[in-house]
């Protein structure tokens, strides 16, 4: 079978004091192959720790995760990741960079090549392939940072705040290269954000998650990628249930805040 | 127990006693070094409103700089003024023609030299009986290490007899002006005036040419006036010091050549500085990877570091004599901590964001390290071969100064021993000129080989 299948996960982090965090909390999920998910939640609610066990650098210490029917035991080309930044490679050229992935599994340099060229055309970085990273706006290093994703054709692209470190304006048209690059390809994408627009923007489905323990609180289907695709986003955000949506899940976010804030009361 | 700890507190009440006094004794110097420094920064100042007004004069600028309002703590509005810098460097050499009386310098601005030529004074010697009679002292005052031919004179009347005497200019001398008297010293007559001026045993009078003091004993002691000017034995004028170098460049000193001395200290440094890296980057890795090393080593490492190289120059001698090899070792062990707490700071500073994305684009644990850890820890590696080196160079020339056959510490101990201050000078400047070269060499280096370092 295709898709991400993770069940009952769960995750405690011993402290070396001898206390401990749980972190997630029995976090079930089905996600098919192609699907969009996007994740929302309060600061500290588990999101980065669930992705970074989807992506194999964490065990959980329950749980069990199958991708396409074999199950997840550590980091692989299989599962992409995109970092909000610092995780391009600055002693690379921005085409090195995209070449990484297939050149460590020792794909043809004419491949590769003809790769990277590719996916730099469809980023829009086709006159920049020979820039250092640190010449380039950080709008244009989280394309690298897609490119080079995309250049090692993962079944499932993990991204952790991809466009949290961007302005608005780069923020919105990254998001409409997101989602292009997602219907061109068809990938399975998990895209944690702190922006409910942006959540609701990308996703066909959105989780979001409540903290303490770190769990799945709700979860929505979503028409707005689709519609997305082939609108403009500024007019899907002038959907009437665009609207009604944001304004549900930012109080239901802003409540749970209010509770962290309040359970931070009781213990002092 | 308590012995001992009486016994300590009186030797540590005894040093800081002497501590005391030895501020005491500096103290002074410092003051009068105060002056100096004080005319040193006006004259900064004054150049610095002169050539200002002389730039605004000859081109009116509105670039950004001038634009800012704000200037005093913003960074990026001070650059090094390269006006200022050619200025310094010029004043340097001026101030050092100055005052060792260079012919490079106009003599104008010589301060005053010391004095020679023709001078005399009359004494005035009282026999026992209290009679009293004048005498005439001619003093021929000549550069000092001449021998000049001093024509006798007249005695003239009376039992002082007239003298003359050559001194070497900034020196002083004895003269027994008393010998050629028909009542001197041994007689009982005694030298009481100078000049018409009364002088007693450890006084003096000052004249215009110099002074003329007495000794306990009752000799007259005659000092020409030194001037302001060094002598060459104290720093020799920049001349001298060119002269030097070229002949020294082409005959070389005490069987070596220039070439040979400073290659001597540059292949040491070299061989040793390599070596050190050799180790020391492997080893930082190691220290960055794995726990048990970085345990293993930590203990090891955080003890060298702050031990000075210099302080293992008796030791390595001890061991390893005063060939090449006991200062490759000496140099080797100056390189090795640097740069394996360069490279271990340079594996623990990869941000876990990098690795990360190494492993899920499919890297294996050895590409992360060839691909991604190496790298990544190049900028510090740089920083510290930078600092590496430094050391190096410094350690180097003070190993020579405490034992070697050649090299530029060498050379210029050895110049010390024979006060050829202009070699120990060109020693110095030459010394200075290798290591700023070698730092300007590692950061082309750098920019060429790790063009990113700063800027992520
Ligand atoms: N290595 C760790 N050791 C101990 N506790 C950890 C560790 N990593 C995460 N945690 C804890 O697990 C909880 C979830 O952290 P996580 O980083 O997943 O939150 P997040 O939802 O990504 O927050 P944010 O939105 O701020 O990025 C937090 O309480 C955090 O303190
Ligand atoms: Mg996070």
């Amino acid at each position: 079978m295709s898709g991400l299948t993770l069940e009952s996960i769960s995750m405690r982090f011993d402290l070396p004091n001898g206390s401990h965090v749980q972190a997630l909390k029995d976090v079930s999920l089905d996600l098919r192959s192609g699907e969009m998910l996007s994740v929302l939640g309060p600061s500290g609610c588990g999101k980065t720790t669930l992705l970074n066990i989807v992506a194999g650098f964490l065990a959980p210490t329950e749980g069990r995760m199958v991708l396409n029917g074999h199950d997840i035991a550590g980091p692989d080309a299989e599962r992409g990741m995109v970092f909000q930044q610092g995780a391009l490679f600055e002693w690379m050229s921005v085409r090195e960079n995209v070449e990484f992935g297939p050149r460590m599994r020792g794909a043809p340099r004419a491949d590769r090549r003809a790769t990277a060229d590719r996916l730099l055309e469809s980023t829009g970085l086709k006159d920049f392939k020979d820039k250092a990273i640190y010449e380039l706006s950080g709008g244009m290093q989280q394309r690298v940072a897609l490119a080079r994703c995309l250049a090692n054709d993962p079944d499932v692209i993990l991204m952790d705040e991809p466009l949290g470190a961007l302005d608005a304006l780069t923020r919105e048209k990254m998001q409409g290269l997101v989602l292009r690059l997602w219907k061109e390809t068809g990938k399975t994408i998990v895209l944690i954000t702190h922006s409910v627009e942006e959540a609701l923007l990308l996703g066909e489905r959105l989780l979001v998650m409540a903290p303490r323990p770190g769990r799945i609180h709700r979860e929505y289907r979503l028409p707005f990628a689709g519609m997305g695709v082939e609108q403009d986003l500024r007019e899907v955000k002038k959907h009437p249930e665009f609207a009604e949506r944001r304004e549900e899940i930012l109080s239901m976010i802003w409540d749970m805040e209010e509770e962290i804030m309040g359970h931070g009361e009781d213990a002092a | 127990m308590t012995d001992f700890l009486r016994g300590f507190r009186d030797q540590l009440a005894g040093l800081l006693a002497a501590l005391g006094g030895e501020l005491a004794e500096f103290g002074p110097t410092l003051v009068r070094a105060v002056p100096a420094l004080a005319a040193y920064v006006l004259l900064i100042l004054a150049i610095m409103v002169l050539w200002r007004a002389i730039a605004r004069g000859l081109a009116p600028r509105r670039d950004l700089r001038s634009l800012k309002t704000v200037t005093f703590g913003d960074e990026s509005a001070v650059r090094s003024s390269r006006a200022a810098s050619v200025i310094s460097v010029v004043v340097i050499f001026l101030v050092w023609g100055a005052f060792t009386g260079s012919a490079l310098v106009p003599a104008f601005l010589h301060v005053p030299g010391p004095f020679t030529g023709e001078a005399a004074f009359t004494y005035t010697a009282t026999a026992p009986d209290g009679r009293t009679d004048d005498a005439e002292v001619r003093i021929v005052v000549h550069p000092f290490g001449e021998d000049p031919q001093v024509p006798p004179v007249a005695p003239g009347a009376g039992f002082a007899k007239d003298d003359v005497f050559p001194v070497p200019a900034l020196r002083n001398e004895l003269v027994r002006v008393d010998l050629n008297d028909e009542l001197g010293r041994d007689e009982g007559a005694a030298v009481t005036q100078v000049d018409g001026r009364a002088i007693a045993p450890g006084g003096e009078v000052l004249l215009d040419w110099g002074r003329v003091g007495m000794s306990p004993r009752g000799t007259l002691n005659v000092v020409p006036e030194p001037g302001w000017q060094m002598e060459a034995i104290w720093l020799p004028p920049p001349e001298d010091v060119w002269d030097r170098l070229v002949g020294i460049a082409s005959d070389g000193y005490q069987n070596f050549t220039l070439l040979e001395h400073l290659g001597y200290s540059l292949f040491r440094v070299v061989v040793g500085f390599a070596l050190g890296a050799l180790v020391g980057i492997p080893l930082g890795y190691a220290m960055g990877l794995s726990d048990w090393f970085r345990g293993w080593f930590d203990p090891i490492v955080e003890f060298m570091r702050p031990v000075p190289p210099l302080a293992l120059i008796p030791l390595v001698i001890i061991w390893a004599g005063i060939g090449e090899v006991g200062k490759i070792v000496l140099l080797f062990l100056a390189a090795l901590w640097i740069m394996a707490i360069a490279a271990r700071a340079g594996v623990s500073g990869v941000s876990i964001a990098k690795v990360h994305a190494a492993y899920s684009l499919g890297a294996s644990k050895f590409q992360v390290l060839r691909h991604v850890i190496v790298p990544n820890s190049l900028p510090e590696i740089f920083t510290g071969a930078r600092v590496a080196m430094g050391v190096c160079w410094g350690t180097v020339v003070a190993a020579e100064l405490v034992a070697a056959n050649q090299g530029a510490g060498k050379m210029i101990v050895t110049a010390s021993k024979f006060q050829a201050t202009d070699i120990v000078i060109l020693g110095i400047v030459l010394i200075g000129i290798v290591g700023f070269a070698i730092d300007v060499l590692m950061r082309l280096a750098e920019n060429a080989l790790v063009p990113w370092k700063g800027r992520t």
